[in-house]
């Protein structure tokens, strides 16, 4: 579709308008992480780099980073296995029922996470008698499962079963199938979701602050408590800084990953 | 795409039998949805019908209808409904009116070369934290000192302050990338056979445009709305750095479930029952397939 | 076919069992104790003694200010001497209000709660705390009489808590938005206020009381004599005044860090705060100031309670003789800016006159601050020919208040 000059320039204009939108607070964060002001006064009083220095010192943060890192990698694990196991079920058969499934699916993201929250946190504590890493795991797992399975689907329904059953006329057992054809097929959507599902988790606060246990503190946690308080404010601007800065890993792989199919798979 | 497997001439088990491997593929993920998550909502929504004893606190297994008669007949709570409500909408209506212009800049006038770069650049936003985002809004839009203020000080203007206004600017900030790439994955999706072949057929760019490209990417369009609909609708979080006074639902939920959980619940199902019917409403146009 | 309808069927009847579950569970016992403070606690046995070896943690839910172990300031640390000399771990969680705090507790998994007046007597008929046994916490004999064995920590003669200290919601105002000397509640609740837009007040319905005192020193005639036992009329009344003051509301506060920043900041000029709020707030650079209101005000004596099912029993006890030993006592106080509960803290804190500033022993100051209470249906105040406005309600009306 050929555009005319003046529409190109003109949608180049909001374009650059809600670029602008979208990063000129994250420049002030920023620009407040050196900031030599504590309580973020802006325009800033003077430039330091001491915080930088005391964030990497701070313990704090440090334990809550590697609760944060621990949680992520288990609720993916988790949510891999069963949204790729759902992905196949929906993806491949047909069955009664299979549109409220996936209706269902959608539901851990699509409800607000105070209800998931709450309904979770009631359940936990009636019943397992309290909240632990587990019980804060086993509610990342839930919406998790969502973003894994609508990357999988999405390949899924694109693969198509021939080079499957190419693989079960020439003899293959449906397990050698399964990890000789599908699994590496599928290998770049699995990435995907699963780099998705981490980040989801990583930044977590709402169902987090019902379902983790006493003691519990994930980075978003660490930063909940932290975020007024006038020693930490700056802190918490650098760790903000250092999360964008190193996020640039994990979106070039998903990156390279999709742009080794010709389209890239839905990104929720 | 969907093909159901015919049983195999040869191959094990799992060729035989294909409701069995159905059945196994569909039990674990299934128990989990089910029991633990939908089990868990069945339970909330069950206390909702309870109360709590009038000193303690504690759960007091009666049923009754108290707590919705509260929730719908105290003229309070409508207005907290209305304003989440219309908060969502002014959102979900901002977000497309910035994400759709920028997500066809990315589809069809940047050189095809850039679009990595730009969509790791709409990606990355998402990675910094929800949270120092808000808060980074509570200094942009802070009045008479904050950036916002700053840079209109010089024509007159103050900062929005924290309120309605403090709040949709937020909430429309943060979601943005959720309606952006939706609609930017649609766009690229579009074969652009289907543009040339309206060429040829005669019609003008704005004809194409309405006729072609709408009809594809408004499935995208619906996905990204739901996100920014229903995370907008449940939000107590960006209410309280950024709103003032102004309270939205998720906040009524979160400062009643201390004292009375069935009160809670009560008023939980709204947001639940408005995000159930707008999914309902929007299966029929194939968004679900495009989250 | 079948399996899928099978499938089908183990969903729903596993729905069903969940939900049978949740009605029938008796894990939640539901307490008829229908208020008031004469019977109707839980028996439960105070720990006997005596305190050995610790367990190596403590699970503590505290008031912000009361644990501090040097993250809020590195000169500010009574946790980690105790650390050192107990080998229990704190693991500290903080609440913004009490009700935050019976929540938790009611959850599961704490073993000491600082508990206000308007929690501790929820904990005990809920059922959350033991009873505590004063013998096995040696600095109980140095506490003032004046703060022991009172109507919100214990029952019938037996001790629910160690207490902790006391002092007042103050009245606090930035000096660079507010020019004029303030020592009145006035400018927070009067429609004319001129600071309409950036008065700030506590989020939580026990702010009603404030709303209370304020209408005791107005409106004598509705006959206040207790902000926490208020009849229908009366409690109307102050309603009304809290919706006058929405008008000139700029942000609610229940986390203090959220104050101290409101305030620094401009965002918020005259408001509802506590001293530590104050104090943290000048020690940023801020411009602040605080006092107690000529009107009276409300304010807490909190009372560190161990729950019922306290897993580390011994380190609770180390850390309740612990936080009210002189040393430890003396810092906390200093540092939250309250009176002290130990009666040998005043000789040891930095500030020498610091117990005359904070009225330790002035009981003439506390005639008119009014400690957090749980109002209930049986007015506390002694009227029997009323029924007051018990806290439920109050919570309902102060979550319509804030919609």
């Amino acid at each position: 579709m050929s555009l005319s000059r003046g529409t190109k320039v003109i949608l180049s204009l909001v374009a650059l308008v809600a670029g602008a939108f979208i990063y000129v607070p994250l420049g002030v964060i920023l620009i407040n992480s050196f900031s030599s002001s504590r309580s973020l006064t802006w325009p800033p009083t003077g430039f330091t780099t001491e915080w930088w220095g005391k964030t990497i010192d701070n313990e704090g943060v440090r334990n809550a980073l590697w609760t944060s890192v621990w949680v992520g990698l288990v609720a993916t694990a988790v949510a891999l296995m069963l949204g790729t196991l759902l992905a196949f079920a929906l993806g491949r058969y047909r069955f009664f029922g299979r549109e409220t499934v996936s209706l269902l699916v959608v539901l851990p993201i699509s409800l607000p996470g105070i209800v998931t929250g709450i309904a979770l946190n009631n359940v936990f504590t009636s019943f397992l008698g309290g909240l632990t890493i587990w019980t804060l795991i086993i509610g990342h797992v839930t919406f998790c499962i969502v973003v894994v399975y609508n990357n999988a689907i999405a390949r899924i329904r694109r693969m198509g079963t021939n080079l499957e059953e190419a693989s079960a006329d020439l003899g293959a057992s449906a397990v050698r199938t399964f990890t000789l054809v599908t699994l590496p097929m599928m290998r770049s959507a699995i990435i995907a979701g699963a780099i998705l599902a981490f980040g989801l988790s990583f930044d977590e606060i709402i169902v987090t602050t019902f379902t983790a246990g006493p003691g519990i503190t994930t980075l978003p946690i660490w930063i909940y408590q932290n975020l007024f308080r006038p020693n930490n404010a700056p802190i918490v601007n650098v760790v903000a800084a250092i999360l964008v800065i190193v996020s640039v890993i994990p979106i070039y792989v998903a990156q390279r990953i999709s742009s080794d199919d010709d389209r890239g798979a839905g990104v929720m | 795409m969907t093909t159901t497997m015919t049983s195999a001439s040869r191959g094990g088990f799992g060729y035989r039998h294909p409701r069995m491997r159905l059945a196994g593929l569909l039990t674990p993920p299934m128990l989990w949805l089910v029991v633990i998550y939908l089990g868990s909502l069945a339970a909330l929504f069950l206390t909702a019908f309870w109360t709590v004893d009038d000193f303690t606190g504690q759960l007091v297994r009666t049923f009754t209808l108290d707590n919705f008669v509260e929730v719908f007949t105290n003229s309070s709570y409508y207005v907290v409904i209305l304003r989440t409500i219309g908060i969502a909408l002014l959102v979900t209506v901002f977000c497309m009116a910035l994400g759709l212009p920028l997500a066809f800049f990315m589809a069809n006038v940047a050189p095809v070369r850039w679009r990595p770069v730009l969509v790791a650049l709409v990606l990355t936003p998402l990675w910094a934290s929800y949270l120092v985002k808000v808060y980074a809004w509570r200094a942009m839009l802070q009045p008479q000192d904050g950036v916002l203020a700053w840079f209109l000080g010089p024509l007159g203007l103050d900062g929005p302050g924290y309120g309605f206004v403090g709040i949709v600017i937020t909430l429309t900030y943060l979601w943005l990338p959720y309606m952006i790439l939706p609609i930017y994955a649609g766009l690229t999706r579009l074969p652009v056979s289907y543009l040339d072949a309206s060429a040829d057929l005669g019609a003008r760019n704005a004809r194409t445009f309405r006729s072609v490209v709408m009809p594809m990417v408004f499935p995208s369009i619906v996905a990204g709305s739901i996100f920014t609909f229903s995370l907008s609708l449940g939000d107590y979080i960006t209410a309280q750095i950024v709103g003032g006074k102004v309270t939205m639902l998720g906040n009524v939920v979160q400062t009643t479930y201390v004292t009375n959980l069935p009160f809670a619940a009560a008023v939980a199902t709204i947001p639940v029952v408005i995000v159930l019917m707008y999914l309902f409403a929007v299966r029929r146009s194939g968004a679900l397939d495009n989250l | 076919m079948h399996t899928t309808r099978l499938l089908k069927i183990a969903a729903v009847g596993s729905i069903a069992a969940i939900t049978l579950a949740a009605c029938g569970g008796s894990s939640d016992s539901s307490s008829e104790a229908a208020g008031g403070d004469a019977g109707g606690a839980p028996a439960n046995e105070a720990y006997a003694g005596p305190v050995g070896d610790g367990e190596g943690a403590v699970n503590i839910l505290a008031w912000p200010g009361y644990v501090e172990d040097g993250s809020t300031d590195p000169a500010v640390d009574w946790v980690t001497p105790f650390e050192e000399a107990t080998g229990c771990t704190v693991n500290l969680k903080t609440f913004g209000t009490s009700d935050e705090a019976v929540k938790l507790m009611q959850g599961g998994g704490w073993d000491v709660v600082s508990a206000s007046g308007d929690a501790t007597l929820r904990l005990i008929y809920g059922d959350n705390v033991q009873p505590v046994n004063t013998d096995l916490v040696p600095n109980y004999a140095d506490i003032f009489d004046g703060l022991k064995m009172q109507k919100f920590n214990s029952v019938d003669g037996v001790a629910y808590g160690i207490p902790h200290g006391r002092g007042a919601n103050l009245v606090m105002w930035n000096t660079d938005k507010v020019t004029e000397p303030i020592d009145s509640w006035a400018p927070t609740f009067e429609a004319d206020s001129p600071y309409k837009g950036a008065v700030t007040a506590y989020d939580s319905p026990i702010f009603i009381a404030d709303a209370a005192v304020y209408l005791m020193a107005t409106q004598p005639d509705l006959g206040i004599t207790d902000p926490y036992a208020l009849d229908q009329d009366q409690f109307d009344a102050a309603m009304a005044l809290l919706e006058q003051q929405k008008e000139l509301i700029g942000e609610y506060w229940s986390d203090y860090t959220k104050a101290i920043q409101a305030f620094n900041s401009g965002t918020t000029a005259i408001g509802t705060s506590w001293q530590v709020i104050a104090n943290l707030a000048q020690a940023e650079g801020g411009a602040v100031e605080a006092t107690k209101a000529k009107e009276g005000a409300t304010g807490w004596s909190d009372t560190w309670m161990v729950a019922k099912d306290a897993a580390n029993i011994n380190c609770a006890y180390k850390w309740l003789d612990w936080i009210v030993s002189p040393e430890v006592n003396a810092q906390v106080a200093e540092w939250f800016g309250e009176a002290p509960a130990n009666a040998k803290s005043c000789d040891l804190t930095s500030q020498s006159d610091f117990c005359d500033v904070y009225h330790a022993t002035d009981d003439a100051y506390w005639t008119d601050v009014y400690y957090w209470n749980t109002p209930t249906a049986q007015c506390l105040d002694g009227r029997t020919d009323v029924q007051c406005v018990p806290y439920s309600d109050w919570a309902t009306a102060w979550a319509a208040l804030r919609s």
